[in-house]
C-alpha cells in the first residue's frame, strides 16, 4: 500500500478492508437472486429423461414424444428409407455431421445408434418451427419430382432428409439436433440421458 | 344473515379447528437423525400416502435425508412414475370429501400449521398420534382428545394397539398392539420427525448457512465500526 | 443549495475524470452529490434513534428488490390446482422448495416487512422524541405519515397474497370494515372486492396495488420526504436549528458533511441492522407466529373461520382500538365508531405540528408533564399492541378502552399540557 504524509494510512486501510468485505457481502447476497433464473425443481422434473416404448412402431411410420416441452421424432425408418441417404450425400449442407448437433454415437451416415431408428429433435435450426413429415416420395409428395422423402419447415421453407440433414441452401444453417438418448431396452428408448438410470 | 347460516353449518368443523386445550407431550428432535427420518418417511408413505397428499414435496428431496435416487425408486415411489415428482395421491378430494366428511387435508405444511401457544406442529402430531381411544359413539369408532371428533380412524391401531378412556380421563392401552408402547413412541417420533422436516426442508441448511452470515457479519462490523472511529475522531 | 449547483466538476485528466466532466456537463451529478451527501451539514449529535432513517431506506430497498424477484415465481390465482390447493398458496410453497433459494427471498421479504414497521415506529418515535415535526419540518412529517399510510395499505395488501386462511380471513374483515360506512358501504366493499366475498378478483387486484401502484407511491414519497429534509436540514437530539449558528465559510458550526461522517456511521448501523435481520431470517423465520403467523400455512377455505384471527402485531394497536369501541354514540353504531377511531388513531400523527405548543422541540428540555405524556402514550400503544394479539374478553376490552382514550387524549389535550408545561432552556449551540 502506498502512503504518504498526505494520506492517512490507516484510515485507507480500513477504508480498503471495509469496502472489499462490503463488496464480498453484496456479491453473496446476488447469488442468491441471480441463481433464482436457473430452472426449478418442477422444471427439472418436468425436463427429467423420458421414456418411449418403440414395440408398436411400424416401420416407415414416425413417433412424437416430449422431451423439455420439444418434440422428440422416432422414426422407423425401412431399408428404401435408408438407401435414400447416401443418394443425397451430395444435396446435403452437412452430409458428414461435421457440426456438433449430434452425440458422438449418432455421428454416422444414418445420424443414430441403430440404422433403422432414428430419434431426432423436431424443431427446425432455423428460428424454432417444427417441420412437417413429407415420407411420400417423387411428384406424389407435392415437393419435387424426385423428392426422396423427409422434412419440410412450412415457416421457411427448409428441407431436411430421412436423417435429419438439411439441404444445402436453406434459411436453417444445422442438420435436425439429435438429442441424447441410450436403449434400456430393444423396445425402450431412454430420450434425455445418454447413461441407463441415475 | 347467509354467513350466519354458514358459519352455523360449520360450527362443528370450527370446534375441531380450535382443538382442546391438552397438555401437549414433547416430541423428540429427529432433525438431524437421518436413519430415523428416513424410518418415517417410510412409515409415512405406507400409512399415511393412501389418502394424504404431501403435494409441495418431491420424491428426490429424499436425498437430503441420505436415500439414493435408486433407493427411493424402490422403496417409496408408490404414488408417481418420476422421483423428480411431488407426493400427490389418487385419491380425488370430491370422493374422498363424501367418504371421510372431510377431504384429508395435504400433510406438507401440517407440522408448521399445528404450532400453537400450546407448543410446536411436532408436539400437536406427537401427542395426536398417541392419543386414539376406542369410542362406540363415533361412526369410526374412534377419539382422539387432541382432535375431539376426528374424522380419521386410526390408522396405526394394529401397531399401537386400542386405547380406551379411563375414568380419570387418562389413557389405558386395553389392547396391546404388534409394537411395545416405547417402540410405538419411537415410530411415531420418526413419523412426526419426518413431517416436521418436510414442512420445511430447508431448515437445517438455513441454520448452517446462518451462522456463516452471522459471522461474516461480525467481522463486517468490528471493521467498519473502526472505520467509522477513524473517521469520527476528528469530530469533537 | 443554489451556491453549490453552479459548481462543475473539472477533470483531473484521468479517463475516469474526464467521463464525470462530460456527464457532469450534462446532468447535475456534482450539485447532487454536494447537496445531498457532501455538502449536506447534519448536526453533529446524532445519536441511536437516528439511524432510522437510513434503516428504513435500506429496508425499502430489500423489499423491493425481493418483491420483484418474487413477483417472478408467485401466481395471483385462487384456482385450485390438481392436489385441491390454490395455485397461489402453492405458488409461493414453490418458492419456498422448488426455486433455487427462493426460500431466503422469500423469508427476506416477509421478515423485511416486520423490519419495515419496526424501523418505521422508531423513526416515528425519534420524531415525537425531538420534535422532529416542529416547524419548519411540518412538510416533512406530512410526507412521512403519508408514507406510514401507504405502507400500512402495502403491508394488507400483500399480506392476502400468500392466500393462506389468515390472508383470506384478514382481508374479508378488512374489507368488511368499509360496510360501517353509511348508505354506500356495502356498495363499498362489493366493488372493492369484485365479488360477493373475497376472491379471485380480489386476490388479482390486491397483487397489483401491492407490486406496481403502491411502490411508486411509496418511492415518490420517500424522494419528497428526502427533499423537504434536505431544503430545512436535520433535526437534532437538542432540538435547535444549527443554521443559527454559522462559521465564516457559511458552514454551520455544528455541521459536519453527512459523507462521510454519516455514510461512514450509517453503514455501522447497517451491519448491526442486517446482523439482527439476518438472525431472524436464518433462526426464527416465523418470530414465534409474529411474522408469519401458523394459520396462514394452511391454504385458504372460505368455508371455515380459523378460530382466532389476529392481525399481524404491526396493525394490532389499531386493531384493539376497533374492537374497543362497544357502545353506540348519537345517532352512530360501535361498529362505524370503531372504523372512525382506528382511522383517526393512523392519522392524527399528522396534526403533532400544530397541537405542539411547547416553546421547545426536543424532549431534553421539556417539562414533566409532556414527558409524562408521552411515557403513558408508549404504555398505552404497546398495551394495544399486545391486546390486539390476544382473543377480546370483557376485562381485556375495558382495559382497551381505557388505553384507547389515553391515546387520543395524548394528542387533543396537547395543546393545553404543552401551553402549561415548565420547560428548560435550550442551550445556544448543540450538546455531546
Amino acid at each position: 500500500m502506498i502512503c504518504d504524509d498526505k494520506v492517512d494510512c490507516g484510515r485507507r486501510r480500513l477504508l480498503v478492508a471495509t469496502a472489499t468485505l462490503g463488496g464480498v457481502a453484496g456479491v453473496a447476497t446476488a447469488i442468491p437472486f441471480v441463481s433464482t433464473f436457473a430452472p426449478s425443481e418442477r422444471a427439472k422434473s418436468a425436463g427429467a429423461p423420458v421414456e418411449a416404448d418403440i414395440s408398436k412402431l411400424a416401420p416407415g411410420q414416425m413417433m412424437t414424444v416430449e422431451w423439455r416441452g420439444k418434440p422428440v421424432w422416432i422414426i422407423h425408418r425401412t431399408p428404401e428409407m435408408l438407401d435414400t441417404l447416401a443418394k443425397l450425400t451430395d444435396k446435403m449442407a452437412d452430409p458428414k455431421s461435421g457440426r456438433p448437433m449430434q452425440p458422438g454415437y449418432a455421428k454416422n451416415e444414418h445420424r443414430s445408434i441403430k440404422p433403422e431408428y432414428l430419434v431426432a429433435i423436431g424443431i427446425c435450426t432455423h428460428l424454432g418451427c417444427s417441420p412437417s413429415e413429407k415420407f411420400k416420395t417423387g411428384a406424389e409428395s407435392g415437393v419435387t419430382d424426385d423428392w426422396q422423402g423427409g422434412f419440410f419447415c412450412p415457416c421457411h421453407g427448409s428441407f431436411f432428409d430421412l436423417a435429419g440433414r438439411v439441404y444445402k441452401s436453406m434459411p436453417a444453417p444445422d442438420n435436425l439436433e439429435i438429442p441424447p438418448h441410450v436403449y434400456l431396452s430393444d423396445a425402450k428408448i431412454l430420450i434425455g440421458e445418454d447413461t441407463k438410470g441415475a | 344473515m347467509k354467513k350466519l347460516l354458514i358459519a352455523l353449518l360449520f360450527a362443528p368443523l370450527l370446534a375441531f379447528a380450535a382443538g382442546a386445550d391438552i397438555r401437549l407431550d414433547k416430541a423428540p428432535d429427529r432433525s438431524r437423525d437421518f436413519p430415523a427420518l428416513q424410518n418415517g418417511a417410510k412409515v409415512f408413505v405406507n400409512y399415511c400416502l393412501n389418502c394424504h397428499s404431501a403435494s409441495y414435496y418431491r420424491y428426490n428431496r429424499l436425498t437430503d435425508i441420505g436415500l439414493t435416487e435408486q433407493q427411493i425408486k424402490d422403496n417409496l415411489l408408490f404414488t408417481a412414475d418420476k422421483v423428480g415428482e411431488p407426493m400427490t395421491i389418487a385419491l380425488r378430494r370430491a370422493d374422498a370429501k363424501a367418504w371421510f366428511g372431510v377431504a384429508p387435508p395435504d400433510l406438507t405444511l401440517i407440522a408448521r400449521a399445528r404450532t400453537s401457544g400450546a407448543g410446536s406442529g411436532a408436539d400437536w402430531l406427537y401427542t395426536y398420534l398417541r392419543s386414539y381411544h376406542r369410542d362406540d359413539s363415533r361412526p369410526t369408532g374412534w377419539n382422539n382428545p387432541v382432535f375431539p371428533n376426528v374424522g380419521m380412524p386410526h390408522v396405526l391401531w394394529e401397531l399401537q394397539g386400542e386405547q380406551v378412556m379411563g375414568a380419570d380421563h387418562k389413557l389405558v392401552l386395553a389392547k396391546p398392539g404388534l409394537m411395545t408402547p416405547a417402540d410405538y413412541d419411537a415410530m411415531v417420533a420418526d413419523l412426526v420427525g419426518f413431517l416436521t422436516y418436510i414442512g420445511e426442508p430447508t431448515a437445517n441448511f438455513r441454520k448452517q448457512l446462518g451462522v456463516v452470515v452471522l459471522i461474516f457479519l461480525f467481522i463486517l462490523f468490528i471493521v467498519s465500526y473502526a472505520l467509522k472511529r477513524e473517521y469520527w475522531k476528528d469530530i469533537h | 443549495m443554489g451556491a453549490t449547483s453552479t459548481n462543475k466538476y473539472k477533470s483531473d485528466g484521468t479517463a475516469a475524470g474526464g467521463l464525470l466532466e462530460w456527464v457532469d456537463a450534462r446532468f447535475p451529478f456534482l450539485s447532487l452529490w454536494n447537496d445531498h451527501l457532501a455538502r449536506y451539514y447534519a448536526p453533529k449529535n446524532f445519536n441511536f434513534w437516528y439511524y432510522f432513517g437510513s434503516l428504513a431506506m435500506l429496508v425499502l430497498g430489500l423489499q423491493i428488490i425481493t418483491g420483484i424477484f418474487l413477483t417472478m415465481h408467485y401466481k395471483p390465482d385462487a384456482a385450485l390446482n390438481a392436489s385441491g390447493i390454490p395455485a397461489a398458496f402453492a405458488s409461493v410453497e414453490y418458492i419456498m422448495r422448488d426455486v433455487p433459494w427462493g426460500w431466503l427471498i422469500r423469508y427476506m421479504h416477509s421478515t423485511g416487512a416486520s423490519f419495515f414497521f419496526i424501523v418505521i415506529y422508531l423513526h416515528m418515535f425519534r420524531g415525537m422524541l425531538y420534535g422532529s415535526y416542529r416547524k419548519p419540518r411540518e412538510l416533512i412529517w406530512i410526507f412521512g405519515m403519508l408514507i406510514y399510510l401507504c405502507l400500512m395499505a402495502e403491508a394488507l395488501l400483500g399480506y392476502l397474497l400468500p392466500w393462506g386462511q389468515l390472508s383470506y380471513w384478514g382481508a374479508q374483515v378488512i374489507v368488511n370494515m368499509f360496510t360501517a360506512i353509511p348508505l354506500i358501504g356495502t356498495d363499498l366493499a362489493l366493488w372493492l372486492r369484485g365479488d360477493y366475498v373475497v376472491s379471485d378478483a380480489t386476490l388479482n387486484r390486491f397483487f397489483a396495488l401491492h407490486v406496481v401502484a403502491i411502490p411508486l407511491a411509496l418511492v415518490g414519497l420517500v424522494a419528497a420526504h428526502i427533499m423537504a429534509l434536505h431544503e430545512v436540514g436535520s433535526n437534532n437530539p437538542d432540538g435547535i436549528e444549527i443554521k443559527k449558528k454559522k462559521g465564516p465559510d457559511g458552514v454551520p458550526l455544528d455541521g459536519i458533511p453527512f459523507h462521510p461522517y454519516y455514510s461512514v456511521k450509517d453503514i455501522v448501523g447497517i451491519v448491526v441492522f442486517l446482523m439482527v435481520f439476518a438472525f431472524v431470517i436464518f433462526f426464527m423465520p416465523e418470530a414465534g407466529g409474529y411474522f408469519l403467523e401458523f394459520n396462514n400455512f394452511y391454504p385458504a377455505d372460505p368455508l371455515v373461520t380459523p378460530s382466532h384471527i389476529a392481525p399481524l402485531w404491526y396493525f394490532s394497536p389499531y386493531y384493539s382500538i376497533l374492537r374497543a369501541n362497544t357502545v353506540n354514540f348519537f345517532w352512530i353504531d360501535a361498529k362505524l365508531w370503531g372504523v372512525i377511531f382506528m382511522g383517526l388513531g393512523t392519522v392524527i400523527f399528522a396534526f403533532l405540528p400544530w397541537l405542539d405548543r411547547s416553546p421547545v422541540k426536543s424532549i431534553r428540555y421539556r417539562g414533566p408533564l409532556f414527558k409524562g405524556a408521552l411515557a403513558i402514550f408508549v404504555v398505552c400503544f404497546i398495551t394495544l399492541g399486545v391486546l390486539g394479539t390476544l382473543p377480546a374478553t370483557p376485562g381485556l376490552t375495558l382495559i382497551a378502552q381505557v388505553c384507547s382514550i389515553l391515546y387520543f387524549a395524548f394528542f387533543l389535550l396537547m395543546p393545553i399540557y404543552t401551553s402549561l408545561d415548565k420547560c428548560k432552556a435550550e442551550p445556544e449551540r448543540v450538546t455531546g
